[in-house]
């Protein structure tokens, strides 16, 4: 394939996975949506004036970047892992299979789909947060590139999900046990700093915590961690996933027999 | 000229243990509509998955219009239009989305793919359907739709697994036809059926595969002609009680007008048998096969390999 077919290639699966997304949106973007603002009134509206300021901020104001990365990471992985154990389920992975389209292109066109979907509904909790809150964009790019990251490494976790799934149960039981355990407790609604030591060193093991931060340094300016180890480590764990998923796209684990 | 396929002593032994592949040598050659046979589990399927490139295979090599499938696996692949035994289109996408995609996975533009699924789908009557999402069609609608998307990026070998299993008459006549037109067209066709009749009406070249291995690969007119037994069913115009055998022809009367004649064919020929029956003033309606020949000849080589 030369390179104007790749990118037909490359078009093609983002388009399929855009559209699949968008045919369903009230079961892709409508919940997200609904659950952050039910967040922001009960967090934000309701407790939050009882918990006082935040580094100089409203609690309301201090949350917003926290809820909208949470819809970020969710979505990103939840449209990978379920469209790709969709397509096996269903045997249409077998499309890609046996067609000339290189593994690193279908892995960019289902992480892709994953972006979309990700940044389409972080874009809408954004909007519902103008309703409650003011939106401070201290550092427009930081804030833009963290989440396009993000949103990028769990796509790519959704994918190898994906390929392990063997059931509708496993593309559930690492959202359920994992990763809402993992955003929860990365600082979505609280700083680190109010932890006792010992938790606040356990936290820096939770690698949601240096995007949560790393998001919120972009729209507040305030971050528990230097924004450069947010990169790091962002950046560290999308190298790894990334060369993880290609290997097992080429090994053909857990979709070819 | 370059084979259409070449296999040369491909091997497969899944990961529990079982070989399903046992060293297949195979060559299939341009143009050819070519059957490749064999009991549920003898192997065609894992074949057609290793060239297809949905099975790993353990050893050998493909090599498709002189393509090698490991080395050079993009051109391999663009050669090769599948259509397998199961349906496996995703059933919420609309029909002729189905097949702009498949197209774009080979590298073809949205608006060229949209004029190719615009031509197969009327050829082979979904264009009505094109808007509908693919799971509200029919069992006999799913198997062209499937044979429309292994074709929307023009493949040069068509491989068809079992591809009118489950279908109507009418409709399996129809892709009959429809096969036809493909392979004078240029196309070369594998095909798997269990419907051994559709193998003899289509096919000029014919494979056998049986516990992993290729037990027969030759012309389906060399394979029919070892049947030295024929038998045949006439009608007859009167009712008879009763007819004796002629040498080695042997009749057998089911039911007053109902007679059923076997020889052998190197004794005995159709016009001396007629003849016979003219001699004896019996008069026939019509007549038919009683067996299908090449079913036969299937069970003969495959219980032939058990022993």
């Amino acid at each position: 394939m030369n390179a104007q077919q790749k990118w037909t290639a490359y078009y093609t699966i983002l388009i399929r996975e855009v559209l699949r997304f968008s045919r369903i949106w009230i079961q892709t973007i409508l919940p997200p949506v609904i659950t952050t603002a039910l967040y922001f009134i009960i967090f934000g509206n309701l407790i939050g004036p009882a918990i006082g300021e935040m580094h100089g901020f409203t609690y309301m104001e201090f949350i917003v970047p926290g809820l909208i990365m949470m819809a970020v990471i969710t979505n990103s992985y939840a449209n990978v892992v379920s469209s790709f154990y969709g397509s096996k389920f269903q045997g249409n992975i077998a499309e890609m299979l046996v067609s000339p389209v290189p593994n690193w292109i279908i892995l960019a066109g289902f992480v892709s789909g994953g972006i979309a979907r990700g940044m389409a509904v972080g874009a809408a909790v954004t909007m519902v947060s103008l309703i409650f809150s003011k939106l401070y964009i201290e550092h427009l790019f930081v804030m833009f590139t963290i989440g396009l990251l993000t949103s990028t490494l769990f796509s790519l976790a959704g994918l190898i999900n994906g390929v392990y799934a063997k059931s509708f149960d496993d593309i559930s039981i690492v959202p359920t046990f994992v990763l809402t355990p993992l955003t929860y407790l990365g600082g979505v609604f609280y700083s680190i700093t109010m932890l006792p030591e010992i938790w606040q060193k356990i936290s820096l093991l939770n690698p949601v915590l240096y995007m949560v931060n790393g998001f919120r340094y972009g729209v507040l300016g305030i971050a528990d961690i230097p924004i450069w180890i947010s990169y790091l480590i962002i950046l560290g764990f999308i190298a790894l996933l990334a060369s993880f998923s290609m290997y097992l796209l080429n090994r053909g684990i857990g979709i070819r027999t | 000229m370059t084979a259409a396929l070449a296999i040369t002593d491909l091997r497969k032994t899944y990961d529990n243990g079982f070989t399903a592949l046992k060293g297949i040598n195979l060559s299939v050659q341009q143009g050819d509509f070519y059957a490749l046979l064999g009991a549920n589990g003898a192997g065609k399927s894992t074949t057609i998955g290793i060239i297809s490139s949905l099975v790993n295979k353990t050893s050998g090599s493909v090599r498709i219009f002189g393509y090698d499938l490991d080395t050079q696996r993009e051109l391999a692949k663009s050669q090769i239009g599948l259509v397998p035994q199961e349906f496996n289109f995703n059933v919420f996408e609309p029909v002729g989305e189905i097949l702009i995609n498949q197209g774009g996975y080979y590298g073809i533009e949205r608006a060229i793919a949209a004029e190719r699924a615009e031509k197969l789908l009327k050829q082979l009557g979904l264009w009505e359907k094109r808007k509908e999402q693919a799971r509200t069609l029919s069992g006999g609608m799913k198997r062209r739709l499937m044979i429309a998307r292994a074709l929307v990026h023009e493949p040069r070998l068509l491989i068809l697994d079992e591809p009118t299993a489950g279908v109507d008459i009418e409709i399996r006549r129809s892709m009959w036809e429809f096969l036809t037109d493909l392979n004078e067209s240029g196309i070369t066709i594998i095909l798997t059926t269990h419907y051994l009749e559709e193998a003899e009406s289509l096919c000029r070249n014919i494979g056998i595969i049986d516990q992993g291995q290729l037990i027969e690969n030759t012309s389906m007119k060399t394979l029919l002609s070892r049947l030295d037994t024929e038998t045949y069913v006439f009608d007859l115009v009167e009712p008879i009680e009763q007819i004796e055998d002629k040498g080695a022809c042997h009749f057998e009367l089911r039911d007053p007008t109902t007679l059923e004649v076997s020889y052998h064919k190197e004794d005995f020929s159709l016009n001396q048998i007629f003849a016979f029956l003219n001699q004896k003033g019996l008069q026939v309606l019509s007549m038919r096969n009683k067996t299908n020949r090449l079913e036969q000849l299937f069970i003969d080589l495959v219980e032939g390999n058990k022993a």
